[in-house]
Order: structure tokens, then sequence, then C-alpha cells
């Protein structure tokens, strides 16, 4: 089934936002196709009628006691930003001129 | 070499609650070990990525000052550990094995690391791994690769490689691995050591980085099946910040290495998975894989073959669900919280330094898993691929468990192939793929399942791993019979399959 264009690999990558050189989606168009066409062997098994796993345990809606807790301290949190200002993340800007 | 590095951690923490060593002396040999083999990414074995020489030093003498003062040491109490760079600790960096992590500094320890400091633990430091230990091979790491102490030119298996090369070089007594998809038992097989994946959810996730979130699970390393076994219960057990850790007691896994190493296995009934051998698996590793279905016959247990006609395509089905989960988890470095962030100049976006940075930060094969499960998971492919995946992964464990109906455990050889030359299959995804073909099935069900050294193959002279699967929460069993194998080879070898490696003295000076 699969047959993977350069400009469907630009595509892919722009979704998964990662900035690839020109060389890099040439290399990955083809091994993408090749993997992809190994891993279509799972549509040979008839399953129509089989429920899907998602994970191995039967497990539910999980919750803890609704009560406070201590969270990690800001401080320490924050050295291991790459760009930390008056306590908070600082990052890159996030709208346009025009937004 | 010191003699200290040699003993197992059962026997070194007897020593230690004795009197006859100290926690210091025993953790300075193994520093001591650490200078002398592991070198650097260029030369030597290179299991570590960082050693914390004095916060080592300085765990051992609180255990070495709570025996003066006459407190009860637990049974690993003093015992050096080497424990894989994608668990987080507070004290030191983890890194993940990847350049869009290099020297961050968690702000707190996972839970297995705080349940291994304070039964005494000593952890010497982080081991390489491939990147967000995705990888067979430990190429994938960002910091150049592991080599495998018994042929320094070849793989130490992956995505664990430094763990288990730690092992094997006798760098350390015992080592923390995770497993997804292989990553524990693959680089045991190659490296002739122990390697344990419990059942999903019996170990701690919190503070594990995450790879694919449902097929995650931390487990032990080590030389010996009694170490292993004393490690796995520090670890193991419920844990509140972990939603998906199974809240039950921890089966007994310390008595049934101890019942296995008398060595009678009456009454256990084995399945050879049909599907896990014949083409594409080395000579040198089906007829070590046989002798060893031999020696369970020989000691008592019932060997009949199994069929899993769906382990097939459980490679298929693993590299759906593996990336398009990995696309996901891998989405939160984003070069805004922590790690890296390149392009940050004032005229570019936010958008266009996470996608700068992350083209930057991650290596070749994280790009890959990336790319297939945003593949995977787009409309228009989601139910042929990643829908029909998860249908198969329901038909795996439904031969899981058809199989332990009639069988107590299922075996295999644990890997396709001995260990490889280092650069062989580094750019031929499907070729490295194949090393999980065996290993994979048990993490798509979430059973429990272990590989334990069974020989050395004729062709090549190196390690082949039985791989051993039990049901879930039934982890007692791979101690069992890994315990039974083990003591039965070494009267036959004289020892265990590691004292047949090269000592490689210097070689990292």
């Amino acid at each position: 089934m699969p047959s993977i264009s350069r400009e469907e690999v630009a595509h892919l990558a722009h979704l998964a936002r990662l900035d690839l050189a020109p060389d890099e989606l040439d290399h990955l168009a083809g091994q993408l196709d090749q993997i992809l066409g190994a891993v279509a062997q799972v549509t040979e098994v008839a399953a129509d009628d089989i429920p899907p796993t998602s994970h191995a345990l039967p497990l539910t809606n999980v919750f803890r006691e609704d009560e406070q807790r201590a969270c990690l301290p800001a401080e320490s949190v924050l050295a291991a930003a790459p760009a930390a200002e008056d306590g908070r993340f600082r990052v890159p800007q996030i709208l346009g001129d025009e937004q | 070499m010191s003699g200290l590095t040699r003993r197992t951690a059962a026997e070194l923490a007897a020593a230690i609650k004795q009197g006859e060593v100290s926690a210091v002396e025993v953790t300075r040999a193994h520093l001591d070990r650490i200078a002398e083999v592991d070198g650097t990414a260029e030369a030597g074995v290179h299991a570590f990525l960082h050693v914390d020489a004095d916060g080592a030093l300085a765990a051992a003498a609180v255990v070495d000052q709570k025996r003066a003062a006459g407190e009860e040491l637990g049974p690993l109490a003093g015992v050096p550990l080497a424990l894989k760079d994608v668990i987080t600790t507070a004290d030191m960096p983890t890194t993940a094995g990847s350049k869009i992590l290099e020297g961050w500094r968690p702000p707190y320890d996972a839970t297995i690391a705080q349940r291994m400091r304070e039964a005494g633990i000593v952890i010497l430091g982080k081991t390489n791994l491939d990147e967000f230990a995705m990888g067979s091979s430990t190429e994938n790491s960002a910091f150049g690769p592991t080599r495998n102490p018994w042929d320094l030119t070849r793989i130490p298996g992956g995505s664990g490689g430094g763990s288990a090369a730690a092992l094997a070089a006798y760098e350390a007594p015992l080592a923390i691995g995770t497993d997804t998809g292989g990553s524990i038992r693959q680089p045991a097989a190659v490296t002739g050591t122990v390697g344990v994946k419990p059942t999903y959810g019996g170990v701690s996730r919190y503070g594990l980085i995450a790879c694919a979130s449902s097929l995650d699970q931390a487990g032990p390393c080590a030389r010996t099946v009694l170490d292993a076994a004393l490690l796995h219960t520090v670890i193991a057990g419920h844990d509140p910040l972990d939603s998906t850790s199974i809240a039950q007691p921890v089966p007994d896994v310390v008595a049934a290495a101890r019942r296995g190493a008398e060595g009678d296995l009456t009454g256990l009934r084995v399945g050879v998975v049909k599907e896990l051998g014949g083409e594409g698996y080395q000579a040198g590793v089906e007829a070590r894989f046989n002798d060893t279905v031999a020696l369970l016959s020989k000691l008592g247990a019932e060997v009949v073959e199994v069929s899993c006609p769906h382990f097939t395509y459980g490679l298929a089905a693993y590299y759906l669900i593996l990336p398009s989960e990995v696309s996901s988890n891998l989405a939160r470095f984003d070069a805004m919280r922590y790690g890296l962030r390149v392009g940050d100049d004032g005229t570019r976006s936010a958008e266009e330094v996470m996608s700068l940075t992350r083209g930057r930060g991650f290596g070749a094969e994280a790009k890959r898993r990336i790319m297939l499960g945003t593949y995977a998971l787009s409309s228009g492919y989601y139910d042929a691929y990643y829908g029909q995946a998860q249908k198969v992964r329901t038909l795996i464990a439904r031969d899981f468990e058809a199989a332990f109906a009639q069988v107590d455990v299922l075996v295999s050889p644990t890997t396709p192939t001995t260990a490889f030359p280092i650069g062989e299959k580094v750019d031929d995804p499907l070729a490295m793929y194949m090393n999980d073909l065996c290993t994979i099935p048990s993490n798509l069900a979430g059973n429990a399942s272990a590989s334990f050294p069974a020989g050395l193959a004729d062709e090549d002279g190196l390690p082949v791993g039985l791989h051993v699967m039990a049901p879930v929460m039934a982890d007692d069993r791979l101690y069992l019979v890994g315990a039974a194998v083990e003591s039965a080879y070494a009267a036959q070898w004289g020892g265990t399959l590691l004292e047949q490696a090269p000592a490689l003295e210097g070689i990292g000076q």
C-alpha cells in the first residue's frame, strides 16, 4: 500500500515539528516506505470482530483522593529550563504581529 | 581487578553486613574498575555516560555508619549499581542518550531510584543507551556507542547496552534496565548476563522517561539470578504516583530463585514456541537453545511444543504501536521547559524554535520513529495501521492466554543472532528491528519475561540467551526456571558463563 513521496515526508515533518535537512528528507522517504511496506503485514490478519487493545492492563479510572499535596519547588523546575524570567519559563514569541 | 568486583551482589551485601569489608571499599573497588576499563566514546567499554564517584562514596559511607550504629541493613545495602540514563535522578544528569537532554538535571528522583537509595544501594552512575531507549545496539546514543565486553568491535545490545556491558565488564554487580520491546532481555542475551522484564505495572514508571507508555517497563539486570531477584524485590510493588502500577503483592521472586537453584523442575510444564525459531535464526543460537530445552527436560520439566500463531505479526504490530506512542511522548521535547533550545534569537517564533531544536536535538532513529508514528496516526491511515495493530495486539494476548492454559512457562531464544559488529545494521532499520522478534510479544501482552545465559554459539564463541515467558504477575516462575538452568550450567561449565569472557585489563586507560 505505501509509496510515500518526498512531499508527504516534508508534510509529516511539519506536523511533527521536525526541521529536517533536504538530504534527511530524501533518506527518510526511502526508509519510511520500506518500513511501512513491512508493517503493512498487520493488514493480512482477519480481525474485523476483534476488539482493539490499547493497554496491557485492564485498568480504568485510577483516582487518588482529591487533597492538597506538595508540588516541585518552582526554582528547581526553572533551573532546568532553557530560559526563565521572573519565576516563569521565558519562551520565544507565540503570536505573530497581526494576531 | 580487585576480587571484590568478581563477587555477586548477594555475597557483597553479606560481607558488608558481617563487617568483612566496608561499603566504601566495595564502592571504591568498582570505581577503580570503571576507571580501568570504561574509557570513552572512542575506546574502552563506554558503559557509563556519567560516574558520580563522590555521591557513590558518600552513599556507601552512610551504609557503613548505619552498620556501625547497629542498624539492621537491607539485603542489598552497600552494593553498587549502574542506572540506565533514562531514569531520573535529582543528583545526576539524565540524558536519555539524547542531545536534546544533554546536561539536564531532573528536579526529582524516579520512584525506583528513591527505593534503591532507601535500600542502601549505591548508585555509581548513569549508563549509556540508544536515544530514548529506541534501538537494539546502543549505537543510537548521541554520546557514542557502548562496546560488548566479549568483543569490543561488537554491539552490547540495546537499548540498555550500557547497563548490560557494565555487568559483563565487572564494573557493577547490579544494574537497572528498561524494556519496551526487548531492551533489558536482548542486551542480557548478547552479553551473557541476566535481565528480567517484570510484568507490566509490576515496577513503577514514575520518573522513567517515556518511550512508549503502554509497553515500557523497568526491571533488574545482574550477573546471577538470585541477584536479579533481590533487586526485583527492592524496586517492585505498587506506587501511587504511577496510575498503571499494579496494587498487588510482589511475587516472591527471591524464594523462587533459591528453590530453582536446587535444580528440580519436576511438574513444571514448559512450552517451546513453534513460531520463534527456524529461518533467520543463527545455527549456534538454535543449538544452545535446543541444549537448554533438553536440560529443562533433564531437570524434570515436561516440555511440549506450543503454537502462538499471531506472534508472527508481533513485529509489525509493534512498529506501528510503538512509533505512534513515541510521536506523542516525544512531543514534550519542545524547547520550552527543559533541554536544548536552538535558534531563539528574537526573530523566530516559538514554533520555529521548536522545530529547529527538534531537528538538531533528535538523532536519526528518534526522527524515523516520530515520523512513522505521525504517519500511522494521521487520518486516512489510522484504521488500516494503528487500529489494526491494536487488534493484532489483542490476538497476541489471546495466544499467550491459550498457551498458558497448557503450560506454566514458554521458552524461545532471546534473540535470533549473537552480538553483531558495530556499524553493521545502524542504517538498516528493518534488519535492526529483527533483533526483537522474540521479545516483543511479551511487551504487547504485558506479561513477565526474562533472558538467562544459555552458552556460547559454536561459530563465533559469543553468548546466547534463553528467553523465558511467564503469565502476568507470575514473575516468580522466571526466577525458578532461570536459577535451575543457571545452577545446572554452572556445574557443567565450572562457573558462570561470564567467567569465560576476556579480562579487559587496562583497556580504558
